[in-house]
């Protein structure tokens, strides 16, 4: 299998993901082990499973977050519409302006204003752009994260003075600006209420039309509502390496789960 | 009476005994504080009341040139003092913030430990060390006995880094690690993360530590008057030749004071409340800067 260097793009392509064989070690501790698996593009695919037994981890490893922590390692193989991402010559700041991620909590930069929030990804990334192509950006961005008519009038605000449902889906919109191919959201509802939950889920329902959305998820009802697809992952125990259990389309795999452990997990049975 | 009181049934007030003690141990703390601040206050009144004879626009609009006795003014020395505070900042604080992004977002193993121990050790340093730093380095280079206000610059920059370094340390680590991996996880090469996000982000605090480290060295007197010498004329060249200091000024009025010492005196007592005033008004501007930032 050859591997090209991830390249220079101009219009979203939603990716097919292939992880294959990905273990990951924190130190000597390795937290998630073997995992292997296929994510559709333009679908959403949901990671669920027990506190502790990886689905952050494995999220990280896709846009090469985890070298941001000491110590962190992940081998195997994961290819993004066919281009290796882990390899050691690409660099990891291409993956991740094409692999966006949400967080569990909203973070918007405090120093800056909604309008300068949603374009600093573009900043960030050493991109100019005219104050008209601005001010388009910024509204398609804030549309597609369903905030353009809250804060319309208000985009000199600073983003920190949003509610917490209207922040995260600033930070949605700060992740979209950027054009990603992939968008990575770790819990990005536990934070908020149930009525902001709500604007979420109908964001992603619409993002599913243009990206390969993963979503990290406590929520059953949530994974069953948004997504097309469910990974299910667990841990044995304290000190055992985290494993994918079962991954199928997300209908079957709540009404029908095949292992065992899954069904035991849905039916709230863990542990 | 051994067995455990029962629960009271009722919600009584605050017993005698508890708010007897809370009342001593608030007249205490308040006695305390009053302590503390009688030498604060004692000073203020003194550097005013002496001070306030030679406020007057001549101590503001001339230097010791060819003075004696009565008159003249301290301009020389506060131009002195602006020039040489605002050289060392342009030397300090630089080095110092980009020590301390060293130390919070690259160092790790030896070299960081290495560093932060010489922090340390440089916090230390007595303040005419520094000066005798200042010295030998400029002798080295430009020969010996050379004076400047530059030499006094260096000598105060040697104080005023760790201070920097220090303080800007702690501002950095207090900008939340979610921001630093938003921005990376926007496509963000670490550089521009620091230079777009940390540091905006940690900017009102960076500045308060730069304003620290001046409240630092703006009153120091050794060093300078080992490097920058003293004058009775005006030099704004901060390159060339001896250049007068507030806190030297203070120094050799009342050290030197002539036949008619008071007048000596009392150009030392304004040139100290003049000092007093400077520090507090870059205190005060370093506040507003900051509250301005943060909103
Ligand atoms: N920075 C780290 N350093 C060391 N160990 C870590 C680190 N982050 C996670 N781990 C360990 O790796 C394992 C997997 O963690 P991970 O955060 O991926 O779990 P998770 O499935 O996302 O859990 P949760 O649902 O609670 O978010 C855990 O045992 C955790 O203790
Ligand atoms: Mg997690």
């Amino acid at each position: 299998m050859t591997t090209t260097i991830i390249s220079e793009r101009t219009s979203i392509a939603a990716q097919r993901i292939e992880i294959a064989d990905v273990s990951a070690y924190y130190g000597s501790f390795t937290a998630l082990s073997g995992v292997s698996m296929t994510i559709e593009p333009r679908a959403v695919t949901a990671f669920i499973g027990p506190s502790g037994c990886g689905k952050s981890t494995m999220l990280r490893a896709i846009n090469r977050m985890h070298e941001t922590i000491p110590g962190a390692r992940v081998e195997g193989s994961i290819t993004l519409g066919g281009e290796s991402v882990l390899d050691r010559r690409v660099d990891p700041v291409a993956v991740r302006s094409r692999v966006g991620m949400v967080f569990q909590r909203p973070n918007p930069f405090p120093t800056m204003s909604i309008r300068d929030n949603v374009l600093v990804g573009v900043r960030l990334q050493g991109r100019r752009l005219s104050r008209s192509d601005a001010d388009d950006l910024v509204e398609m961005s804030l549309r597609a994260a369903n905030l353009w008519e809250p804060v319309k009038a208000i985009l000199s605000k600073p983003g920190g003075s949003l509610s917490g449902g209207q922040q995260q889906r600033l930070c949605i919109a700060r992740a979209i600006a950027v054009k990603p191919d992939v968008l990575l959201m770790d819990e990005p509802c536990s934070a908020l209420d149930p009525i902001s939950t709500a604007a979420i889920e109908e964001l992603i329902a619409n993002l599913r039309r243009d990206y390969t959305v993963v979503i990290v998820t406590h929520n059953m009802g949530q994974a069953q509502r948004v997504s097309d697809a469910t990974a299910f992952f667990t841990v044995d125990g304290a000190g055992q390496p985290g494993r994918l259990v079962e991954y199928r389309d997300t209908t079957t795999m709540f009404s029908r789960p095949v292992d065992p452990r899954t069904a035991d997990y849905l039916a709230g049975r863990f542990g | 009476m051994s067995h455990i009181s029962a629960r009271p049934a009722s919600l009584p007030p605050i017993s005698l005994p508890r708010r007897v003690t809370a009342h001593v141990a608030h007249l205490l703390i308040l006695g305390l504080f009053l302590i503390a601040l009688a030498p604060l206050a004692s000073l203020v009144v003194t550097v005013v009341s002496r001070g306030w004879s030679r406020l007057d626009p001549t101590f503001f609009t001339s230097s010791m040139r060819g003075v004696v006795g009565a008159g003249g003014g301290a301009l020389h020395a506060i131009v002195g003092t602006l020039l040489i505070t605002l050289a060392a900042v342009v030397i300090s604080a630089p080095i110092g913030i980009a020590a301390a992004v060293y130390l919070v977002e690259y160092g790790r193993g030896a070299l960081a430990r290495a560093l932060t121990f010489l922090v340390d050790v440089m916090t230390g340093i007595p303040s005419i060390v520094a000066g005798l730093f200042a010295y030998a380095v400029l002798s080295a280079l430009l020969g010996p006995g050379a004076r400047s206000g530059l030499a006094g610059a260096l000598a105060l920059s040697v104080l005023m880094v760790p201070v920097v370094v220090r303080s800007s340390e702690e501002m950095l680590r207090l900008v939340p690690s979610d921001l630093r991996e938003a921005a990376l996880a926007l496509g963000s090469p670490v550089y521009r993360t620091i230079l777009r996000v940390v540091l905006p982000t940690a900017a009102p605090g960076l500045v308060s530590g730069v304003m620290l480290g001046m409240c630092r060295i703006v009153g120091e007197t050794a060093p300078l008057l080992l490097v920058a010498g003293f004058t009775d004329s005006m030099n704004y060249d901060l390159a060339d030749g001896r250049m007068a200091t507030l806190p030297v000024f203070i120094y050799s009025q009342w050290q030197n004071a002539g036949r008619d010492h008071v007048a000596y005196e009392n150009r030392a007592w304004t040139a100290a409340l003049v000092l007093i005033a400077m520090v507090f008004a870059m205190n005060l501007a370093a506040r507003l800067w900051s509250s301005r930032k943060v909103r």
